[in-house]
């Protein structure tokens, strides 16, 4: 897909930080003489999303993707940072696509009532006539039935339950949407049923999407662009096309040998070793450097920022910055 | 379009509420546990009892002008001297005691009933809150709880309705002896409900759906009502037929101290206390047969209660 040019910016997040408390409780932190600890989920993230396209953030478990949906949706606050709505006629109507469809609709209400909710809650129909046909139609619109409207969450399956997830947030009449892994609980499949479902509204209510996913696969297949994030913070972003053909950073050059190819299964994949460190704990300038057989001095003491390089990405990388000339920087490995 | 309108011209079939419960994986524990059938039955008797009892027993035991002092002190039916008219004997005062179980049992369960209502209000409200606000407000309201739960519910009851009975004026205390009980009683027993429902909010406050609702702009209170409380009462219902019995065996404990029902309205409770004063003159009859009675009921309640627990437990499914 490519990104129209001159399109409306329809969220910007600037500098977000999402801290969360997450100590002891206060009579234990005074007998066991502990400090205060703080996560940073999300720390220091900026990133735009132009009307009618969608962002895609990856990355492993634990990297704060799930906190920044929380957040561009408001149920977190920003800690420091703010989001913003720049277009006319202030905050759109924002809607989240959730992970699981089992605990997304609650069990004891009829599908019919679960995408009446918002009709109802918001005024956006007068009557009950019109609430019914306007469910029907958004039934119709996501691939289900009239009929499906009687029956209970539990008589679906998980690809139809997160149809309905769909049909409740464009209940709202929402312009955007944020997905938190909306197929990873699907069987693969199902999966391109729904991300098929979900290009195709795209296209005809010109929806904006915030992708969330650690699936590669995936996130090609939804994405103009694409924001790659480790231990809260993003350390690549830039065009979908060009960070699958031509990764910057370490990590997501890691992160794009994992995918499974079908021509060369058998490939000779570099294993990914080590986890993501701890964000109560993060470790000192980058915090990829444990990981990363590029680290250099430099990367332990300074923190790298995300930088524009010549060809349009934005890069967070001491060695991949294309802008610092290579001989400064010194390999670990040649100093051992 | 045109398709899904012709799909959407069949009804999906509506059914009975009497269908579903038959259909309901409840129904089927239930007549395949003979000894949760058997309670039932019994429970249903005793009720059906205590709100027929005018038609069942010909005399009003407690209106004096259908007493007859030639009547008093009679022994059961199936004794020498028993009359059948008076089926388990009469007390000094030629009252039936067959009619004073049945009366004494309707009030019995309307206090029990009225108890666990007011309980699970309370316990319901504070819990909701507790669980969907957290923080202070669950803090502040839980700590009320384990204080109340840290005193026995009889002292509780017995603090407050002496106290109520020094506060109110003489002609007031009988006709008020049933509310202040139930308050009584309720005051320690919707710590119970409460715990329940803030562990179950706490839950399912977590849960997607919930997050939705948020989201779409629902506000708190209708949250609060219409997403998180049914999901919410399974547990709570075990925990209100257990208490049932529990609240009528401590109405009887008070009424037998003297603290609850006073003679001229007298509960289970009541009667075994006014039995009890005869029973070393050999009239066993009129404490027995109450608290036989007594026995059965809560025994029914409780065997209902663990069967419901069980039977509402999805890890023993």
């Amino acid at each position: 897909m490519a990104t129209p040019e001159n399109a409306e910016i329809m969220v910007v997040a600037d500098k977000v930080t999402c801290l969360f408390d997450v100590s002891a409780p206060l009579l234990n932190r005074l007998i066991e003489r502990q400090p205060r600890r703080t996560l940073r989920a999300v720390d220091g993230v900026s990133f735009e999303v132009k009307r009618g396209t969608t962002v895609s953030l990856v990355g492993e478990s634990g990297c704060g993707k799930s906190t920044m949906a929380r957040l561009l949706v408001g149920l977190h606050r920003p800690t420091s940072g703010e989001i913003r709505f720049p277009g006319e006629g202030g905050r759109p109507r924002v809607q989240m696509i959730f992970q699981d469809p089992y605990a997304s609709l609650n069990p004891r209400w009829r599908v019919r009532d679960i995408i009446a909710e918002p009709i109802r809650t918001l005024n956006l129909r007068s009557g009950e006539d019109a609430t019914r046909d306007r469910v029907d139609e958004l039934l119709v619109l996501v691939g289900l039935s009239p009929r499906d409207g009687e029956k209970y969450p539990h008589e679906f399956s998980g690809g139809q339950r997160q149809r309905i997830s769909i049909a409740r947030a464009l209940a709202t009449e929402a312009e955007f949407l944020v997905c938190d892994e909306p197929t990873s609980a699907l069987d693969v499949s199902v999966q391109a049923q729904i991300l098929n479902l979900m290009r195709k509204l795209q296209q005809e209510l010109g929806l904006t999407y915030v992708f969330i996913s650690h699936n590669l696969s995936v996130v090609r297949h939804m994405s103009d662009r694409v924001a790659v994030m480790y231990l809260g913070r993003i350390v690549e972003e830039g065009e979908a096309n060009a960070i699958f053909a031509n990764p910057q950073h370490p990590y997501t050059k890691l992160l794009i040998d994992t995918i499974p190819n079908l021509e060369d299964p058998n490939r000779d994949r570099k294993p990914l070793g080590g986890e993501v460190p701890s964000p109560i704990n993060p470790p000192p300038g980058c915090a990829f450097n444990p990981r990363c057989g590029l680290a250099t001095d430099r990367c332990w003491k300074e923190r790298p920022e995300l930088m524009r390089q010549s060809d349009g990405q934005n890069v967070a990388c001491f060695v991949a910055d294309t802008r610092i000339p290579f001989e400064e920087t010194v390999l670990v490995s040649e100093e051992v | 379009m045109q398709q899904h309108n012709q799909i959407a011209a069949v009804p999906y079939p509506q059914r009975s509420f009497l269908t579903r419960w038959r259909e309901s994986d409840l129904w089927w524990s239930l007549k395949h546990s003979p000894l949760a059938l058997g309670a039932a039955i019994v429970l249903l008797l005793i009720v059906l009892g205590a709100a027929f009892a005018p038609l069942l027993v010909s005399q009003n035991p407690f209106d004096m002008a259908q007493l007859d002092l030639l009547n008093a002190e009679l022994p059961p039916a199936w004794e020498v001297e028993g009359q059948k008219e008076f089926l388990l004997g009469t007390d000094n005062q030629g009252r039936d005691v067959l009619a004073a179980i049945l009366y004494g049992s309707r009030i019995s369960l309307l206090i029990g009933a009225a108890t666990v209502a007011l309980s699970f209000a309370i316990g319901i409200t504070v819990g909701l809150a507790a669980g969907y606000f957290g923080g202070r407000i669950d803090n502040f309201l839980m700590r009320i709880g384990d204080t109340i739960l840290s005193i026995p519910t009889i002292l509780v009851a017995i603090l407050v309705t002496s106290m109520f009975r020094q506060i109110l004026p003489a002609n007031l205390r009988e006709a008020m002896a049933a509310l202040i009980l139930v308050l009584a009683i309720s005051m320690t027993s919707w710590v119970q409900y409460a715990r329940t429902v803030r562990a179950a909010t706490l839950v399912e406050r977590r849960k997607e759906y919930v997050q939705a609702a948020t989201l779409i702009g629902v506000r708190p209170l209708k949250i609060m009502l219409s997403h998180i409380l049914p999901n919410t009462l399974t547990p709570v219902m075990v925990t209100a037929t257990l208490n049932l019995g529990l609240a009528i065996l401590v109405e009887a404990t008070l009424s037998f101290l003297g603290l609850g029902m006073p003679a001229t309205q007298p509960s289970l409770g009541t009667l075994i206390r006014i039995g009890n004063q005869y029973l070393f003159s050999g009239q066993w009859w009129v404490i027995l047969f109450p608290s036989v009675y007594l026995c059965i009921l809560v025994l029914a309640v409780n065997l209902l209660g663990d069967w419901l627990r069980d039977a509402l437990n999805p890890r023993l499914k």
